[in-house]
């Protein structure tokens, strides 16, 4: 509050002083002018090169707002907050909004590029050797460093040159005895091993003629081949093989009247449709009320449990007269400092029914991870051992910020241990770290490692083969989109939107809880 | 007597925190390098497994491994420095859109990263095209990815403890002529030192252990961070097999952050604050 008395004097009273130019100011400036063009330098010619002016402009208005943030004395808080929030944007905001508005689209596996490129896909897809066309000798030339095909006309000995833009009669060639071209002026034939290494180039290049393409088949013949699909602009539908598909927009499909569609499709706005799936699509919204009550308790268990054993010790530790804490803080941060992926994989081995070491150890034959209940103890005890050092540290820094004379006060004052506890110690703990726990809890919905590594959302019942006994919504949604069968981007989008949607509101209940406790908007 | 108590309970958690590690140190120094013959306690002693794993053809540990300390140290010490100037911001400093900022924060975290890992595949396909240098299988390009998350929980921690440092400190400073950035690096960042050290151990041990996006990013060998690695390492038909040599790399990734633990341990010491305001 006394800044702002203070700025905001200093702006209405008297002119604002001159101040002296320190060397310290002069260099920063300069060195911030340096950066600003280093980057600019590296970052516009690619973009020039693919006239990607979108890009550039924003380039260049984002260069501007920050040389001139950073060369003015004014927008303090800006100086400090835009160059993480510039990285938030790139990478994380732009991303997110991207997900959301691909939740509207039915792209994933089958509707991947546009409706040009579906109906490139559909016409290349279909081409088959044209009946009666010849087989020609192929020998692959260069002509200015391009690859040419030669062609040879199986009965006529007539060569052509074959290139992306069509067909040429080539004059003056010299034929070997396998039909295939030795010499030709203007062009360099390549030896096998030459061709060998173009093989990939090869195999793409396709010579365009009337009603169809000639390709290479393998390195030394060229076919020509017919669409046996073709797009008709004028009805907007493609024919062949005695059908005819017409283009629904609505789904980004090519349609025949019998309903059935051809596999390659295209992006379209497919609406609120995948939404709806996801209420009303059976295999989804059948187990969806479990899986997220579940959800639920496996994120709030892992904060409270974590919390409760983190802050135990910690206090324990909190001791002047405590001896050897040192050894005891390296020792309870080590499943911190483990990498958790693995002792995530080093925990579901211990879980091992047949030679796991929990049923070793205790002499039990359990199936941990095949038991309804023992698999989400077993998550749950995992996700405490992994979690609990975290708020180990964080409490442990906190209570370090809490200056001891309030605790001594209380004490003087005669108020029992547990009193103070609850009276002072807690609720400060509690400013500095609740939106910690939050975003703990934020974290825990989504725990994807968690889950994927240890139980992989097991045990399956046999009622519901998709969704598992532990299956967290994340879980679940990956392997929705990424699991076997086709990919379904625009599909898992959605699902991410209803997770977002579903944790941002149980957040911003409990963080109007807490914040009566706190001024943390002060 | 208290005190034996505190021993007491403490100890209990240790014994916790300790045996899935003693059963990994077991498993790696078991000669048969073999899940099925690893127990808790070892059943023999070789150092066989860490042999394998540095003579390996198919797994560079050595390189994945200065990868992964190159990307974690970098990317947690710029993401801490940008999260710390937004910390500084938000806690000493009036301005519009500050409380909007916050919540913005907080929501804009609950969205994970990776739940957009379709579309920043997407963007980085671009990028590669464009700046092959900034793109995938680089190390510059997952730090840029990283740091996209770096304003996230290290803000709000900082805010927390940031706010709990008098504001008294910085305006007697300022009221003696030091400008917002002395103020900052001469009176805030020395006070903050404890929670800063934590903070970097976090963000160092969340960094290394990092993987969904990593094993989308880093799919050339040589560029692997030693989780996408490690993880290939033990993936179907190597489960049983390379566990001895899986376990023997689970600790030697666990070095990196011991020791950046161990050398931060001082700065963690209590009191700074106090003193600072009885001064």
């Amino acid at each position: 509050m006394s800044l702002d008395v203070r700025e905001a004097a200093e702006v209405r009273s008297t002119p604002r002083p001159r101040r002296e130019l320190t060397t310290a100011f002069v260099v920063s400036r300069i060195a911030v002018l340096a950066v600003a063009a280093a980057i600019l330098l590296y970052a516009v010619p690619p973009l020039v090169a693919a006239e990607s002016w979108v890009s550039l402009t924003l380039l260049g208005l984002a260069s501007a707002v920050i040389g001139y943030l950073y060369l003015t004395r004014r927008f303090v808080p800006a100086k400090y907050l835009v160059p993480g929030t510039l990285f938030l944007i790139a990478f994380q905001v732009f991303p997110v909004l991207y997900t959301v508005s691909t939740s509207f689209t039915n792209f994933g596996d089958g509707h991947r590029g546009d409706k040009a490129a579906a109906i490139t896909a559909i016409e290349t897809g279909s081409v088959r050797q044209a009946p009666g066309s010849p087989e020609y000798g192929l020998s692959a030339a260069l002509k200015d460093d391009a690859l040419v095909f030669l062609l040879v006309d199986p009965k006529t000995k007539q060569v052509q040159a074959g290139t992306a833009d069509g067909l040429a009669p080539v004059q003056g060639a010299k034929l070997g005895v396998t039909g295939k071209v030795l010499e030709a002026p203007g062009y360099t034939v390549l030896k096998t091993q030459e061709a060998a290494a173009r093989a990939k180039q090869i195999a793409e290049l396709a010579v365009p003629t009337q009603g169809g393409l000639i390709k290479a088949n393998g390195l030394s013949r060229a076919v020509e081949g017919r669409a046996a699909l073709a797009y008709d602009a004028a009805c907007d539908c493609v024919n062949g093989n005695g059908d005819t598909w017409k283009a629904d927009e609505s789904q980004g499909y090519f349609v025949n009247a019998k309903g059935e569609h051809l596999a390659q499709g295209w992006q379209v706005n497919v609406g609120l449709a995948n939404f709806a799936r996801v209420v009303t699509d059976p295999t989804l919204s059948a187990h969806f009320l479990g899986m997220f009550t579940w959800n639920v308790a496996f994120a709030l268990l892992s904060v409270l449990a974590t919390f409760a054993l983190g802050m135990s010790v910690a206090l324990a530790l909190h001791h002047p007269r405590m001896r050897g804490t040192k050894i005891y803080r390296i020792v309870l941060i080590l499943p911190y400092a483990m990498p958790a992926f693995a002792m995530l994989l080093v925990w579901r081995d211990m879980f091992n029914r047949d030679f796991g070491l929990i049923n070793n150890l205790f002499g039990l034959d359990v199936d941990w991870m095949g038991g309804m209940v023992s698999a989400k103890v077993a998550v749950i005890l995992v996700n405490l051992w992994l979690g609990f050092p975290y708020m180990f540290l964080v409490t442990t820094g906190a209570l370090q910020a809490i200056p001891r004379e309030l605790t001594e006060a209380a004490s003087i004052d005669g108020a029992p241990p547990s009193y103070a506890f609850r009276k002072v110690t807690l609720p400060l703990l509690l400013v500095a770290l609740s939106p910690l726990l939050i975003s703990s809890f934020a974290f825990n919905f989504n725990n994807y490692n968690a889950i994927a590594l240890t139980t992989d959302g097991g045990p399956f019942p046999a009622d519901s083969p998709t969704v598992g006994g532990t299956d967290l919504l994340i879980s679940y949604t990956v392997r929705l989109a990424f699991g076997t069968g086709s990919a379904q981007f625009g599909l898992a989008a959605t699902m991410s939107v209803f997770i977002f949607a579903i944790v941002a509101t149980i957040s911003a209940i409990t963080f109007r809880r807490t914040r009566k406790q706190e001024d943390v908007y002060a | 007597m208290k005190l034996a108590l505190r021993h007491a309970y403490v100890l209990l958690v240790c014994a916790f925190a300790l045996f899935p590690i003693l059963f990994v140190v077991s498993a790696a120094i078991n000669p048969l390098g073999t899940l099925a013959s690893s127990d808790l306690l070892p059943n023999g002693a070789g150092l066989d497994n860490f042999v394998k794993l540095f003579g390996s053809d198919i797994y560079p540990f050595g390189r994945w491994f200065i990868n992964s300390v190159f990307i974690a140290l970098a990317a947690s010490s710029a993401s801490l420095l940008l999260s710390m100037f937004a910390a500084y911001a938000f806690s000493r400093m009036r301005f519009a859109g500050r409380r909007v900022g916050l919540l913005a924060l907080l929501l804009i975290q609950m969205f994970p990263q990776f739940l957009a890992i379709v579309t920043i595949f997407m963007i980085f396909t671009r990028v590669t095209e464009l700046y092959p240098a900034f793109g995938f299988n680089t190390t510059w390009g997952i730090l840029l990815l990283y740091l996209g998350g770096a304003l996230g929980v290290n803000t709000w921690l900082m805010k927390g403890f940031l706010d709990t440092i008098p504001k008294e400190l910085d305006e007697s400073a300022t009221v003696d002529g030091a400008t917002h950035a002395q103020v900052f690096w001469k009176i805030i960042l020395p006070l903050v030192t404890p929670i800063l050290a934590v903070t970097a151990l976090l963000a160092f041990i969340g960094t290394m252990s990092e993987f969904l996006m990593a094993n989308i990013f880093l799919r050339d060998p040589e560029s692997k961070t030693l989780a996408v690695g490690m993880y290939g390492m033990i993936a179907g038909d190597g489960r049983n097999a390379n566990f001895g040599m899986f376990a023997a790399a689970t600790l030697l990734t666990a070095v990196p952050t011991v020791s950046v633990f161990l050398w931060l341990q001082k700065f963690i010491v209590s009191g700074l604050t106090a003193g600072a305001v009885k001064g």
